[in-house]
């Protein structure tokens, strides 16, 4: 049961995107077309899962037994850098035809805020445990990725709109995810 | 006298031509997720200005000693290293504030802004160009975050830093406050701001 409430929260009432803002860049930046934002959430379901397990596990381990819990940005943000080169080295090797699909957004993911800031959101779950946190993430990444291509279906259609020229560009994208943001919000309270 | 002339271009840009918000588009995390009100708005900008100009003062510093192979890294942990000076900080002295931005302030590490201005400016210029381009480029986050901020307070709950110029039950637009408000406050400023740019260039 806490497991589907986790999915529901994550996916649709604090979706990481539209609800609480993370990973803004890659939403706004790899929207424009839809097989481009596949591949994208693509890559951060892997990285972002990887990321979390190590972290969750460097933490309780490492982190806290000897006492240096304030360290964690630092730490954090490393290990998820080494992480993303080193998942980038592995995949070259073991799976070309994955690398290909992903490997052009695995470089954008060090600096993709929604990893850490998964990463942190994961030590706070209540009752957490390895599995709860990993769950979280592979659940956030659903979230992630039904807004970056729910977003990128609707910026292709957007190219053949007639929009004023001051709205052209950002401010047009701004609205539009505000307006998607708008629905998710029919969501709260849902559990 | 050219020296002086650029040094002030190099200090402007990043507050009108070279906005990081409204034109460059960094950091957009943080400046949707903590504007729903003036002040939360200009915590945010003021600590993300002091790690920027900070890790622009050493990265400019460093910059003949740190190998271009592991720049990224090496990069990172000063910025991370200011992050953690910040977060303890306000923990200890504004806590209400640390309670409002929360993970947010971990998160100034992942700002684009700033790892953008250590890798394409401080890392080639010297000391005084690097804190000039780190406080411009600063400012100009916070008056992005601020005026967002203010717009979002005036809108959502009818007060301008927390001074209420409503009557207590008076309806406001609650929407402004709420996520989806951060967006279109967002999309409108921006639309204003080229508007403003464009007429003064």
């Amino acid at each position: 049961m806490d497991y589907i409430i986790i999915l529901i929260a994550a996916v649709f009432v604090n979706n990481i995107v539209l609800s609480q803002f993370l990973g803004i860049c890659p939403f706004l930046g790899v929207s424009n077309k839809v097989s481009t934002s596949v591949g994208m959430s693509g890559a951060v379901l892997f990285v972002m899962t990887i990321a979390t397990t190590v972290t969750y596990l460097l933490h309780q381990y490492v982190l806290i037994p000897v006492g240096l819990d304030y360290l964690r940005t630092i730490t954090f943000i490393l290990v998820i850098a080494a992480l993303v080169q080193m998942v980038e080295i592995i995949l070259k090797k073991v799976s070309p035809p994955l690398y290909q699909a992903l490997g052009v957004f695995l470089p954008l993911i060090t600096t993709n805020c929604a990893v850490l800031g998964v990463a942190i959101l994961a030590l706070g779950l209540e009752g957490g445990s390895l599995l709860k946190a990993v769950f979280f993430a592979i659940a956030n990444s659903i979230g992630f990725a039904l807004a970056l291509i729910l977003f990128a279906s609707i910026r292709e259609q957007l190219e053949l709109a007639d929009i004023p020229e001051g709205m052209k560009g950002v401010p047009i994208n701004l609205l539009v995810a505000g307006l998607l943001s708008l629905a998710f919000l029919g969501f709260t309270g849902l559990v | 006298m050219a020296e002086t002339i650029n040094q002030k271009q190099n200090f402007l840009k990043g507050i009108v031509k070279e906005n990081p918000v409204f034109v460059m588009l960094l950091g957009m995390c943080p400046t949707l997720g903590v504007t729903s009100s003036a002040f939360n708005g200009l915590g945010m900008g003021v600590a993300t200005l002091f790690v920027l100009l900070m890790s622009n003062i050493v990265v400019s510093l460093f910059k003949s000693h740190i190998p271009s192979k592991v720049r990224i890294p090496a990069f990172i942990i000063i910025i991370a290293s200011f992050v953690t000076i910040v977060e303890m900080v306000l923990e200890a002295f504004i806590p209400f504030l640390y309670e409002q931005l929360g993970i947010f302030i971990p998160l100034i590490v992942v700002n684009c802004l700033i790892l953008g201005r250590a890798e394409a400016f401080a890392s080639k210029n010297n000391l005084m160009s690097s804190i000039l381009d780190g406080l411009g480029m600063g400012i100009g986050f916070v008056i992005a975050l601020t005026a967002l901020g203010v717009t979002r307070e005036i809108l959502g709950s009818g007060s301008i830093f927390d001074f209420k110029f409503v009557s207590e039950d008076a309806n406001t637009f609650i929407l402004f406050i709420l996520p989806p408000g951060a967006f279109i406050a967002l999309a409108y400023l921006s639309v204003l701001f080229n508007k403003i740019s464009t007429k003064t260039t």
